[in-house]
């Protein structure tokens, strides 16, 4: 497809000097300088979400990738907004930058505001939606996925999803990207065995998710960070690591 | 009795090569406005464990035509051999008629030799087969049997590649299934466990 892919267009017979770009020519119309989002440049991978009764679990790992090249290994893909979210970024890191930013001065006016209200997960939720939807409707999209973790004004656990195209819901465990093909599955039946799952289960939950991600998802890292929202507090753990076991690799194996 | 059994075998497939002698009846009816019924795949989750002794095939057993499920109950593990089976997922049609006519000659070959199948055997006629129909014949196989020299267990791609693994998963619910694995496989699993790993694998 167009829009990803990564070669030069060009027809085979074709002399260069008459496929100068545009803006060059005498006749050219005014070329817009703005361009228009047409592909994820530095990319995270998944991030996974959970709901339990006490809190919610976000996890993610700390890779940029660069293409197939996992070109920055200590990215915060995770965003302590304020005391009631936490928003984790799938897709462009530039543009779920750009979302940071406008989320920090979101929280700073409030403060600034000084009226005692602050805004809660669902708040969030439907903020970024309106603001994705938005870009989407501009052919601009920002294109991320994000998973807002949190809590209502009420306490009351809150887990969202919000699409580069401005598709969102809540549910009860969330995963984007590879995530939601490997992970996604392991998250439901935990759920459905076990209800009443505490913080403690649900992180060590995540953990055996990551590690079955960075067995099978080949723009996974070994090293990512769990937040987690729960009794009114946010926090987002120092970048930890998965044990991985690579024994069934070690039979000599070949083809047939 | 060899000659026949040979002779047999050859005219069990008998051209070489993709069959292009309806190309120019199908374009002729393409114009005259007639839609062509499509193949009906699987949406199959089929996987494959080694255990100590053994191999664990699984399937599950829905069949649908588009979004539509056409068969609530059908059968995706073949026969091959007594001591080899293949589930298929894909093309309902190529993994049922490729899986049987690679029994046909597996038999042929048993009665030639003397001796019992060795898993080996299907997979070398399945990926030459399928290698010769450059991934036209849309059969995305797990092959798993125990022969002489142990269990087997192999994946077989519909362009001909084969992989050997102690654990796969094929189909489109391959990955959901993969992650079971992943999260549950060890070395030396024991006939139950391996059972039950295959069963939470076909769930997920």
């Amino acid at each position: 497809m167009a829009l990803f892919s990564n070669h030069l267009h060009l027809p085979k017979n074709v002399d260069m000097k008459d496929r100068v770009a545009d803006f060059w020519r005498d006749d050219a119309p005014i070329a817009d300088p703005k361009k228009h989002t047409l592909r994820p440049i530095v990319t995270g991978t998944s991030v996974l979400g959970i709901k339990t009764k006490s809190g919610v679990v976000i996890a993610a790992d700390t890779l940029g990738s660069y293409g197939s090249l996992a070109r920055f290994r200590d990215v915060t893909r995770l965003m302590r907004v304020n005391d009631s979210t936490i928003i984790g970024g799938f897709g462009d890191y530039a543009d779920f930058q750009h979302i940071m930013k406008l989320l920090e001065q979101q929280t700073i006016d409030d403060k600034v505001i000084g009226d005692g209200v602050y805004r809660d997960a669902p708040s969030i939720h439907s903020w970024l939606r309106c603001v994705l939807y938005n870009r989407r409707n501009k052919m601009n999209p920002l294109w991320n996925t994000v998973i807002v973790a949190g809590s209502t004004y009420a306490g009351e656990p809150y887990l969202g999803y919000v699409d580069k195209i401005g598709v969102s819901f809540q549910d009860k465990s969330v995963a984007t990207g590879f995530g939601s093909y490997i992970a996604q599955p392991m998250l439901r039946k935990a759920m459905e065995e076990n209800p009443d799952m505490s913080i403690d289960d649900a992180k060590r939950l995540m953990v055996r998710c990551l590690r079955v991600l960075f067995y099978r998802d080949c723009r996974a890292l070994n090293r990512f960070q769990i937040g987690v929202v729960a009794e009114g507090q946010c926090t987002i753990s120092e970048p930890i690591s998965a044990e991985t076991d690579w024994s069934v690799g070690a039979n000599p194996s070949g083809y047939e | 009795m060899a000659a026949v059994v040979d002779q047999m075998m050859k005219t069990a497939e008998e051209s070489k090569g993709f069959s292009f002698d309806n190309c120019r009846r199908n374009a002729f009816m393409a114009k005259q406005g007639v839609t062509f019924p499509t193949a009906r795949k699987t949406g199959t989750t089929i996987v494959g464990v080694i255990f100590n002794e053994g191999v664990v095939l699984g399937a599950d057993t829905r069949a649908t035509g588009g979004s539509i499920v056409c068969d609530l109950n059908c059968e995706k593990i073949h026969y091959i051999a007594d001591n080899v089976f293949c589930c298929g997922a894909g093309t309902a049609a190529d993994t049922e008629f490729t899986t049987r006519m690679v029994s046909s000659k597996m038999e042929l070959l048993k009665l030639r030799t003397g001796r019992e199948g060795r898993v080996i055997s299907a997979l070398r006629m399945l990926k030459q087969y399928l290698f010769r129909y450059q991934g036209y014949v849309s059969a995305a196989l797990v092959l798993g049997g125990v022969d002489v020299t142990g269990p087997a267990l192999y994946t077989v791609y519909p362009h001909g590649s084969t992989d050997k693994l102690p654990y796969v998963t094929m189909g489109s619910g391959s990955l959901a299934a993969m992650s079971v694995f992943e999260d549950g496989y060890k070395l030396g699993l024991d006939e139950e466990a391996a059972k039950k790993l295959v069963r939470d694998a076909i769930r997920a």
